[in-house]
């Protein structure tokens, strides 16, 4: 371990492109905005790369998981969240649905000229809370900052190393007949609090994001029901999304129940105003797990006791049938295809 | 939907109980029907929004194969011709418009690109929900010059007859309309003269009928003998719908009867249909994707309200474009055959590559058999 070092101070209120220019107006910005936030033994040298020890890697398991995402989200701060905690979260949820224990991450951070410092601040105070709530440590990173209009003020790139213990085979190819697909929780809460929150809509939704890191859970989880055959959360594309690249990669039939989609009354209200389908609206912690049918009771039991998982319930069962696809059966007794969206989804007009 | 608590005028509405109910009567009654012995019994819905409610629940697999549901004309995003959206771009790309759109018609072909292409190329184009919004960022933006994209049947003609009044009463001058509002009737007439034809009834478009009111559907049922029930857009609705013009088909009578009561009153909306009449007027003819020119069957803004008129203010290209020659939305659109049927569907016409009209929309009946019937599913639809 490297001799404590005095960090760096800044004292202006606006981030500009001196801050990027590799001097010491950007070793003062990372120092005071970041490495104060993240305070970890492992960042603190600021080498140009985080050095971990393989010893402690492999006393966990026997594989490394090893993930990267970037986060674009706009507005920076939602009701339940930040790009900060999301940036976390979402990397932590990537190695925790492989079975993964997350244990290190990386933050790059593009910023844009004119962006506050306080708002930089909140983002990192926010990221190294969600951390360490996470267990987990942030320990390298990378700063730019780039012309006005060059990106939309910030934009954050976690990645993330795990370590996923012997014996566990989760994968999207796993699911067989006869399985039960669950979900954890409300879906969509998430995609309706960001697009409420833009504020273009007019529309005054009292919904917040279930941003959360899920690897607790997942851990709860897979000690009740060690048969599990595949995680994934539900972010980008929704429910619906995830079933479709199950179906697909384990060549079997999906359906599930429209009566058993559980939805937040005002995120229902939301998607009928609005002609959304809140099966393709984005989670931040909510996964879809399916089980063997003997596990089933026992993982849903699990996830209950948990708090992100009080309301976790079963939606639906794996076929032989109907391979490749997901279909619901609607409150109607009819059925229809659930299929991947194309692009975004759209509001209709009437 | 699982819900904590009943969501009022929905959940009545998507009674899975009430449902079965009405689907055993439709069996019973198509089975009283003579005319099903010899060929299945056509019912179109017009509207784009009972076909999304006919997909999203599944209803067609619910009725016996005698019946048969034609998906009408009805989607406004399907129905509109390339030239117009190349109209739409050749606006949204000068320097000093916003272009502003409701979110379905982002994604509907032009000749070259949508304008979801355009946005990304550089234009300015923001998706509002009513186009008091956009009236709202032409205040916000008095360097600029926003332009709503009118687009809709008498449903949201009204909305944007009133936004063109407040911009007019607010002495807003950065404000316009590309008015492509269209009229049903005359195109519900045109599917009705033409020659290939079978239709034995119709579900009436619920929403037009809160602003028209009932009555100028009455030719349907009078002169060209044929039921017409105006329907809600909830699964039970269009169940009920289809019953009442199976009991007049079974009746042997023709009358234009109200299912949606609760929204739609039988003289319609006197104050919304003033607004339309102050400020719009019908064009000679209108040109619709997949059933070409119909007579009186678009609007555009009055001269008193030119101002307001975004088709006069700009040098507009306006060129026709013809349907691509493959395409099959007018034979789809007259219940002819079925979108499965059209040589292009699923091949080259897809909802990523929309071809014809009814492929562009979620509630175009190409895209619905796309999506909720699935082209991976092996199962014969048709």
């Amino acid at each position: 371990m490297s001799r404590p070092r005095t960090l760096g101070r800044i004292f202006v209120d606006e981030v500009t492109l001196a801050h990027g220019g590799g001097g010491k107006a950007m070793k003062d910005l990372i120092d005071d905005v970041f490495v104060r936030a993240f305070d970890n033994p492992t960042l603190a040298p600021l080498e140009d790369q985080a050095r971990l020890w393989i010893s402690e890697l492999s006393a966990r398991g026997d594989r490394l998981a090893f993930t990267t995402d970037s986060f674009v989200v706009d507005p920076l701060f939602f009701p339940g969240g930040d790009i900060g905690k999301l940036a976390v979260c979402g990397t932590v949820n990537d190695l925790a649905v492989g079975g993964a224990v997350p244990l290190f991450l990386s933050c790059a951070v593009i910023i844009e000229e004119g962006v506050s410092l306080e708002i930089l601040r909140r983002v990192a105070s926010s990221m190294a809370d969600t951390a360490r709530a996470a267990g987990v440590q942030i320990v390298t990173g990378d700063t730019k900052v780039v012309n006005k209009g060059a990106c939309d003020k910030l934009f954050l790139t976690t990645t993330g190393i795990g370590v996923i213990r012997e014996g566990r085979q989760l994968s999207l190819a796993a699911a067989r007949p006869g399985d039960v697909v669950l979900v954890n929780g409300l879906l969509g809460d998430h995609g309706a609090a960001i697009l409420a929150a833009r504020g273009d809509l007019a529309l005054d939704a009292p919904i917040e994001s279930d941003c959360a890191a899920l690897h607790g859970l997942i851990e709860a989880l897979l000690a009740a029901a060690p048969g599990t055959r595949c995680l994934r959360d539900a972010t980008r594309g929704g429910v619906a999304t995830v079933l479709n690249e199950i179906a697909e990669a384990s060549a079997v039939g999906i359906e599930i129940d429209d009566a058993r989609v559980p939805l937040r009354p005002e995120v229902r209200g939301f998607c009928e105003i609005l002609g959304l389908d809140p099966l393709y609206l984005a989670n931040e912690g909510k996964l879809v797990a399916v089980v063997p049918a003997a596990e089933a009771s026992a993982a849903l039991a699990a996830m209950r006791a948990h708090p992100l998982g009080r309301e976790a319930v079963s939606i639906g069962e794996v076929h032989r049938e109907e391979e490749g696809c997901v279909i619901m059966r609607t409150t109607m007794g009819g059925t229809r295809v659930v299929d991947m969206l194309v692009g975004e989804q759209l509001p209709r007009i009437c | 939907m699982s819900e904590g608590r009943a969501m009022k005028y929905v959940d009545e509405f998507r009674d899975g109980e009430r449902a079965r109910v009405l689907t055993r009567a439709i069996t019973a009654i198509v089975g009283e029907i003579a005319l099903a012995k010899r060929r299945p019994i056509q019912i179109m819905e017009v509207c784009g929004g009972h076909t999304h409610t006919i997909f999203r629940y599944g209803i067609e697999g619910l009725l016996p194969k005698e019946l048969e549901l034609v998906h009408g004309p009805g989607c406004p995003v399907c129905v509109l011709p390339m030239g117009r959206v190349d109209d739409c771009i050749a606006i949204a790309e000068r320097p000093e418009v916003i272009f502003t759109t409701f979110g379905d018609a982002m994604r509907v072909p032009g000749s070259k690109r949508s304008l979801l292409g355009a946005k990304a190329m550089g234009a300015d184009v923001r998706m509002v929900y009513s186009p008091m919004d956009a009236l709202a960022l032409a205040k916000k933006n008095p360097g600029r010059h926003v332009v709503f994209f009118g687009i809709g049947f008498e449903t949201t003609m009204p909305s944007t007859a009133l936004t063109i009044l407040a911009a007019k009463a607010d002495g807003v001058e950065n404000f316009s309309v590309f008015s492509n509002h269209i009229t049903i009737v005359p195109t519900i007439k045109a599917i009705l003269d033409s020659p290939d034809l079978h239709l034995d009834g119709f579900l009436g478009p619920g929403h037009v009928s809160m602003v028209i009111g009932t009555a100028p559907l009455q030719f349907i049922a009078r002169h060209y003998r044929r039921p017409v029930v105006v329907s809600g857009f909830e699964p039970v609705d269009v169940l009920q719908s289809l019953w009442m013009v199976l009991k007049q088909i079974k009746e042997g009578r023709a009358e234009v009867e109200n299912q949606y009561a609760r929204v739609a009153p039988e003289g319609g909306n006197g104050p919304a249909l003033q607004a339309v009449a102050e400020v719009y007027e019908l064009r000679a003819s209108f040109e619709w994707r997949g059933l070409g020119s119909i007579d009186h069957s678009g609007v555009r803004v009055r001269e008193a309200y030119a101002r307001y008129d975004a088709e006069r203010r700009f040098d507009l290209p306006s060129a026709q474009i013809a349907d691509p020659a493959d395409c099959q939305c007018g034979e789809v659109l007259k219940g002819v055959i079925k979108p499965r049927q059209c040589k292009v569907f699923g091949t080259t016409c897809t909802p990523e590559t929309p071809l014809g009209a009814l492929m562009v929309s979620s509630e175009g009946a190409c895209a619905a058999y796309y999506q909720y019937g699935g082209v991976k599913r092996h199962l014969e639809v048709v």
